[in-house]
C-alpha cells in the first residue's frame, strides 16, 4: 500500500516517544482519519480480543493436558456464550445437574479452570499453571480434583469449593481481552469460600500470567502458593493477607 | 403509591408503581433485565408508554421514585425543585411534554428557563417516549455554557478532553501522550489523566507536570487527575495545583456511599476549589463522570430502572456548577448495555437528560472487548451526538486506552466531527492553537513535523 512521506525526523521522534508508552501515538493522518495501516491494525487487535471472548471452550484439550491429574467438568447455570455476556449472576452459579457431579472430601484446596472471557488464555496457559503450582505446595496438602468449568465467572469458585468440602480454591480465569493481549490467565485465590457471601474483597488476585510476555508460570506458582500458606495461617484471605510483592491488582473483577 | 393502567390491542396492563411503570416503558438493554425491572414482552413495553404518556408532570413531585426519607438524592431533587420555573409546563403530561419540547415555542431560552423546574425523573420519562431522532432534535437547542480557562459549550463549538493515560503513570509516558493530543488539536474541555494509584504523591506528581505544560505554553486549558474527591481536598490543603476537582457520581445515596462521597463532602470540595481561584474566563470547577448501570453495579437501584437512576445523578451534578460532566457510556459491560444499538441509545439518552437539567453534557463514547460493538458504533454515535450538539467528548490515542482497557474515541474522530459539521474548538483554545501555528488556512489542524516547538514537551521528558 501507497504511505505518504513522512520525514525521518518525524519517524526518529514518535520512535523515540513510543519508547516510554505503548499507546497509540504519532499514528500520522490521511485527511482527517487514521492512515489505512493503523486502522487495519487497530481491526486486528479487535479482532484477536473478540475471539478470544467467543471462541469456544474446550475441556478435552486442558484435560488433555493434565494427563495423570483427576479432572471433573461442570457447567454454570449460563445456557450459552450470550446468555453469559449479559447474566453475570448465571456464570456464578453452578449448573443444577452438574453440582451432582462434583466429588465430595477433607480437601485442602481445588484448583477450578474457568473460561471467564477468554477460552484462549485457558487453553494456552491453565494446565500449566496448575501443574507448576501443585509441584510446589507441601507434600501433605490434599488437593482435590481439578474441576473445569465452562461459561464460568470468579465466584462459580465459591459454589464448588462448598460443594465439594475444599478450604481453598483457586481459581484460573480468562481474563477480558484487551487491544495488547487476548490469552491473559488470572488467578484468584479464595480461603473459605461461602456462595453470596464472599466478595472480591476476599479474594487475593493474581494477573496477565501469559508468559513470555507477562508474568510466568514458576512466579506467578510460586505467589500462588505462598498465599495459599500464607492464607492458612490467617485463617482468611482478601485485602488482610499481602503478597511480600506489592505488584497485585487492587480491583479483581470478574 | 398509585397504580397505571392501559389497554392496548384489547389486553389490559396494570402497574402497580411510578418507578414499574418507567421501568417497563425504557427501550430494552440487558442492565434491566439483569435487575428484573424490564418489560416482560414488547406488547407490555408499549402498554407501558401508552400509561407514561398520560401522567401528569406533577406526578413526580409527589411520588417519588425513591422514598424521601430514605435517599438524600431524593431530597436534594424534591427541595430544590423550583415551582416557576416549571410554571409553564406543569399542567401537562409526559406526552404533552414530549410535544412541546419538539415544537418551536421550546428554544433555547424557554429551555434554559425550564431546567430548574425539571426534575430528572421527568426528563427520563420524556425520554422515554422519544425516538433517536427526538433526542437529538431536542438536545440541539439547548445551550448550557460554562468556562474555567476556555470556554466550553457555545453554539458551533466541539471541545475535547486529552486522555493521556498511561498504566504506570509514567511521566515520559503521558507526556508523549499529551503532545500526540496537543499535535492534533485536542485538550480544550480538559486534560484529564485516570491515573494508575490514587496515592496523593502519584496524583500530584501528574498535576505538577500538566500544570507545567499548561503554564509553560500558556494553554488556555484546565488539567484533572481523576483521583477521589477526598484526595483532591487534601491536595488542594497541601498547596497542589489543582484546576479541577473530579469524582464519578450516582443517582441514589446508597451508590454514592458505595464511590465514597456524600453531598457535604461534594460540597467542601465545590468550595475550596472556587477559593484557589485558578480560572480566567470563569469560575466552574467540578468535573463529574456518571454512566448507566453503575447504581445497579453497587447494588443500589432501589427498584429503579438504570435510566432513570443515571438522570437522578445529573441533579446531584447541578448542584455543584460543574464545567464538564459526561456519561462513560460503553465502559460497564455488557450485562448492562449489550450492544451498540444499546449503547448508542443510553448515550442519547444521557445526553438528552443532562442537557435538560442545565449540565454541560459530554461522552465518553466507548466500549469493552466483551461488548458487541466496534469502531463502526463510535463513528455512529460520534456523529449523531455531535449534531445533537454535545459539549465535549474524550479522546484518547488511536481510540485505544492502554491504561483503562478499553476504546474510546480517537483524536482523528475529534478531527473528522468539526470538519463535517463545521465545529471548532473552544474560542481560547482555537486562538492559542492559531498563535502556534496548528491551524491552516480553513480553521482545521494542520499536520506539523518535528520541528515544531510543541515537540519539546516529548523530547525533554523522554531524553
Amino acid at each position: 500500500m501507497t504511505q505518504l512521506p513522512v520525514s525521518t525526523d518525524d519517524l526518529a521522534l514518535w520512535s523515540a516517544l513510543r519508547r516510554h508508552t505503548q499507546a497509540r501515538i504519532g499514528l500520522g493522518r490521511a485527511g482527517s482519519g487514521l492512515p489505512t495501516r493503523h486502522r487495519l491494525e487497530l481491526q486486528s487487535a479487535h479482532a484477536a480480543a473478540r475471539d478470544a471472548v467467543h471462541s469456544p471452550f474446550d475441556p478435552d484439550t486442558v484435560a488433555a493436558a493434565l494427563t495423570g491429574v483427576p479432572t471433573v467438568r461442570v457447567r454454570s447455570a449460563a445456557p450459552d456464550r450470550l446468555t453469559y455476556l449479559q447474566r453475570p449472576d448465571l456464570g456464578r452459579r453452578l449448573h443444577p445437574t452438574d453440582r451432582a457431579h462434583l466429588p465430595t472430601g477433607e480437601w485442602d484446596v481445588v484448583f477450578v479452570i474457568a473460561d471467564g472471557l477468554s477460552s484462549r488464555a485457558v487453553h494456552e496457559h491453565a494446565a500449566s499453571m496448575v501443574r507448576a503450582t501443585t509441584a510446589l505446595l507441601p507434600a501433605d496438602w490434599r488437593v482435590a480434583p481439578v474441576v473445569l468449568a465452562e461459561q464460568a465467572r470468579v465466584a462459580l469458585g465459591d459454589d464448588v469449593a462448598h460443594t465439594m468440602g475444599a478450604t481453598a480454591v483457586v481459581l484460573l480465569v480468562g481474563e477480558r481481552p484487551g487491544m495488547s493481549a487476548a490469552d491473559s490467565l488470572g488467578a484468584y485465590l479464595t480461603y473459605g469460600p461461602k456462595p453470596g457471601v464472599t466478595t472480591d474483597a476476599d479474594r487475593n488476585c493474581l494477573s496477565n500470567i501469559r508468559p513470555p510476555l507477562g508474568l510466568p508460570y514458576d512466579t506467578a506458582a510460586a505467589k500462588l502458593v505462598a498465599l495459599l500458606r500464607g492464607a492458612r495461617e490467617l485463617g482468611r484471605s482478601g485485602v488482610s493477607l499481602k503478597d511480600e510483592s506489592d505488584a497485585l491488582p487492587r480491583h479483581p473483577s470478574d | 403509591m398509585s397504580a397505571y393502567t392501559s389497554t392496548v390491542s384489547g389486553e389490559r396492563h396494570r402497574f402497580d408503581s411510578l418507578a414499574r411503570l418507567l421501568a417497563a416503558a425504557s427501550p430494552e438493554r440487558s442492565g434491566d433485565r439483569l435487575a428484573g425491572l424490564a418489560a416482560s414482552s414488547a406488547r407490555e413495553r408499549v402498554a407501558a408508554r401508552w400509561a407514561l404518556a398520560e401522567v401528569p408532570l406533577t406526578a413526580f413531585l409527589t411520588e417519588p421514585v425513591i422514598p424521601y426519607e430514605s435517599d438524600d438524592v431524593t431530597r436534594l431533587i424534591l427541595d430544590t425543585h423550583d415551582p416557576v420555573a416549571f410554571a409553564p409546563v406543569a399542567g401537562m403530561t409526559v406526552g404533552e411534554l414530549r410535544e412541546w419540547l419538539l415544537s418551536e415555542a421550546a428554544d433555547a431560552t424557554a429551555l434554559a428557563a425550564l431546567a430548574p423546574g425539571l426534575t430528572p425523573e421527568m426528563t427520563a420519562a420524556v425520554s422515554k417516549l422519544m425516538g433517536n431522532a427526538d433526542l437529538v432534535a431536542v438536545a440541539r437547542k439547548v445551550r448550557v455554557v460554562t468556562a474555567f480557562r476556555s470556554t466550553i459549550g457555545l453554539p458551533g463549538r466541539l471541545a475535547t478532553r486529552l486522555q493521556p493515560n498511561h498504566p504506570t503513570d509514567d511521566p515520559a509516558g503521558v507526556a508523549a501522550a499529551l503532545l500526540d493530543g496537543l499535535l492534533l488539536g485536542s485538550g480544550d474541555a480538559v486534560i484529564g489523566i485516570n491515573p494508575a494509584t490514587d496515592s496523593p504523591r502519584a496524583v500530584r506528581d501528574l498535576l505538577e507536570l500538566l500544570d507545567g505544560v499548561i503554564t509553560r505554553y500558556s494553554i488556555p486549558t484546565q488539567s484533572c487527575v481523576l483521583c477521589h474527591v477526598t484526595t483532591s481536598v487534601d491536595l488542594m490543603e497541601r498547596g497542589a495545583p489543582v484546576d479541577l476537582v473530579f469524582q464519578s457520581i450516582a443517582g441514589t445515596q446508597a451508590a454514592n456511599a458505595s464511590f465514597g462521597v456524600t453531598l457535604d463532602l461534594l460540597g467542601e470540595a465545590h468550595q475550596a476549589a472556587q477559593e484557589l481561584n485558578r480560572g480566567t474566563v470563569g469560575r466552574n470547577v467540578m468535573y463529574f463522570e456518571t454512566g448507566q448501570g453503575s447504581a445497579l453495579s453497587a447494588d443500589a437501584h432501589h427498584g429503579v430502572d438504570q435510566q432513570t437512576v443515571e438522570a437522578r445523578a445529573y441533579a446531584v451534578a447541578r448542584r455543584y456548577d460543574p464545567l464538564l460532566v459526561n456519561t462513560v457510556v460503553g465502559f460497564i459491560g455488557p450485562e448492562y448495555l449489550y450492544d451498540g444499538r444499546q449503547i448508542l441509545r443510553a448515550a442519547l439518552e444521557d445526553h438528552f437528560c443532562g442537557k435538560l437539567l442545565g449540565l454541560p453534557m459530554g461522552l465518553d463514547i466507548c466500549y469493552t472487548n466483551h461488548a458487541d460493538a466496534d469502531d463502526d458504533d463510535v463513528a455512529t454515535m460520534l456523529t449523531m451526538l455531535g449534531v445533537a450538539g454535545a459539549s465535549f467528548v474524550i479522546c484518547t490515542p488511536g481510540g485505544d486506552d492502554i491504561m483503562l482497557n478499553y476504546q474510546s474515541a480517537s483524536y482523528h474522530d475529534a478531527l473528522y466531527l468539526r470538519e463535517v459539521l463545521g465545529l471548532r474548538p473552544a474560542p481560547e483554545f482555537e486562538a492559542w492553537l492559531g498563535s502556534i501555528g496548528l491551524l491552516d488556512e480553513h480553521g482545521g489542524i494542520r499536520e506539523v513535523t518535528a520541528h515544531h516547538p510543541l515537540t519539546a514537551i516529548g523530547k525533554e521528558l523522554a531524553a
